[in-house]
């Protein structure tokens, strides 16, 4: 049947190909019996009245960090550089890098809120 | 001969070719399949883990009220309730008292919370599938079960013993895991808190077009406080995993780099077997742009063959074995880390992105050096 081995590269594409369609599909199947359990840590979350993911308990700016404030990666020295490894893998949240006294403009402005 | 004919003879040609150095190219695919595995791993875990962050923090508190103290978050008065309340278009207003215990047994960091509902029940605790993992011992096979008793020492240095009266659902492990829910007279004592003085407040609001006034009011009225939106809290998550930006971007490039200078070392530097074989097919007739289509064959069946593999493979990994290669970066030093399983979130744009930084580059690279040895005198190719 795969008597040249064009034939063979071909069948190897369409496989990949369908290897990726199927990815998708599984994909979407995964999001369908799993939309219970989100409703169910959505729900959770609004009970409790919690605001971040328990990724990282090592550090309390890294266990929420949302909620953390800029000084608390350097809370030995103010020189000291931040020691927790997942600090070095998360970015800095957004709201923390506004500028002291932009709330107003934040507000004002919607395309600094972007 | 028909066009496509004449393409089927040229990538049978290149198979055949590509076989005979069976060895060279092998080590070529798995190193390639390696840097994509590691690209899309990374691109699928972040997007999963913003996407499920988006999903389930869309129930956060519409506003979270924090008080500042020399630049760092303190106990906010609970009188500043009755403050924020009177501002115009505010629903509700609710004290939270939550803190971080570290288990010094287990060396484990604990995040312990009131729940209301346990006001009642003084000396009982609901505890994160993760808090019960850990034992007294900090063995992680023997699991805490209800009615077990956890010590915790208080901040006055006397014990406190808690009984355990349930446990939070497994799938909520991606939020509770390290979770620890008391009743508020316990969380007082454990921690020596004064009956007026709350951890932060978080607020409801009539109308959530208001929510940036209201916030404006309350740090007008109260000018040591910060308000954070639900808005800002799902923007956290947007930012912190942003695949672009960050440490895992840099060791990343690093990776991709490496294999650029591998890539471009291969396809600039023709072996001279390589350099005859061209020579030899000029001299019997083949033309340069046969040559540059056998190339551009050969870079397409590497990087497609690399490309197919590395991507399913990083959707095994992260999918199927919990991001198991990720897990000790992640984890860093903490004792306590959720095991989750997250909900595959794929996009076309992730799979086009990888496809158009891996492929394209090198199937170009291959093409470009194989030009200039095409384009020169047979004969002196094969004189090399």
């Amino acid at each position: 049947m795969l008597e040249r081995k064009s034939d063979l590269f071909f069948s190897a594409l369409v496989a990949g190909a369908l290897l990726i369609c199927l990815m998708f599909m599984d994909a979407a199947i995964s999001q369908r019996l799993d939309r219970e359990f989100v409703q169910e840590r959505r729900e959770v979350v609004r009970v409790l009245t919690l605001t971040d993911l328990c990724l990282f308990t090592e550090a309390r700016y890294t266990r929420h960090p949302s909620m953390a404030d800029l000084h608390t990666p350097f809370q030995d020295h103010p020189m000291s550089f931040d020691h927790f490894p997942s600090g070095a893998i998360m970015a800095v949240p957004p709201h923390l890098k506004r500028k002291a006294g932009t709330l107003q403009r934040w507000i004002s402005d919607p395309r600094e809120r972007q | 001969m028909g066009a496509i004919e004449k393409q089927r003879n040229i990538l049978d040609f290149t198979l055949s070719s590509l076989g005979r150095r069976k060895g060279k190219n092998i080590a070529l695919v798995v190193v390639y399949t390696f840097v994509i595995f590691l690209l899309a791993s990374v691109l699928f875990f972040t997007h999963s883990l913003k996407k499920e962050a988006f999903l389930i923090l869309q129930d956060a508190p519409e506003m979270t009220v924090q008080r500042l103290l020399a630049g760092r978050q303190d106990l906010i008065p609970t009188h500043y309730i009755d403050t924020i309340r009177q501002i115009r278009g505010v629903q509700s207003v609710a004290p939270r008292l939550w803190g971080y215990y570290y288990d010094a047994m287990s060396g484990a960091n604990y995040t312990l919370m009131v729940n209301a509902e346990l006001n009642d029940r003084a000396g009982e605790i609901i505890i994160g599938n993760g808090v019960s993992m850990r034992s007294m011992s900090g063995k992680r096979n023997q699991a805490l079960r209800r009615n077990d008793i956890i010590p915790f020492k208080t901040y006055d240095g006397s014990v406190l013993t808690l009984k355990v009266r349930g446990l939070l659902p497994f799938a909520s492990e991606l939020v509770t895991a390290d979770l620890i829910l008391v009743s508020e007279a316990d969380f007082r004592k454990l921690f020596s808190i004064a009956n007026d003085q709350a951890t932060d407040l978080v607020l409801n609001v009539r109308n959530a077009k208001e929510l940036s006034t209201i916030a404006a009011k309350i740090t007008q009225i109260h000018p040591d406080t910060r308000p954070i939106l639900r808005e800002e809290i799902l923007r956290t998550y947007d930012a912190v995993f942003d695949w672009r930006g960050g440490v895992i971007f840099m060791v990343l490039s690093g990776v991709f780099f490496a294999f650029i200078i591998l890539a471009w070392d291969k396809a600039t530097g023709l072996s001279a077997e390589e350099k005859r074989e061209i020579g030899i097919l000029k001299a019997i007739g083949w033309e340069t742009s046969d040559i540059l289509l056998m190339k551009f064959w050969e870079g397409s069946a590497v990087s497609m063959a690399a490309f197919f593999m590395g991507i399913f493979l990083a959707y095994l990994h992260i999918f199927l074995a919990s991001s198991i290669l990720f897990e000790p970066v992640l984890k860093g030093w903490s004792v306590l880390y959720p095991s989750f399983r997250l909900t595959p979130y794929i996009s076309v744009y992730h799979i086009a992105t990888l496809f158009f930084l891996t492929v394209i580059p090198y199937t170009v690279v291959t093409i470009v050096p194989s030009w200039r040895s095409a384009t020169i005198d047979p004969d002196s190719v094969m004189r090399m």
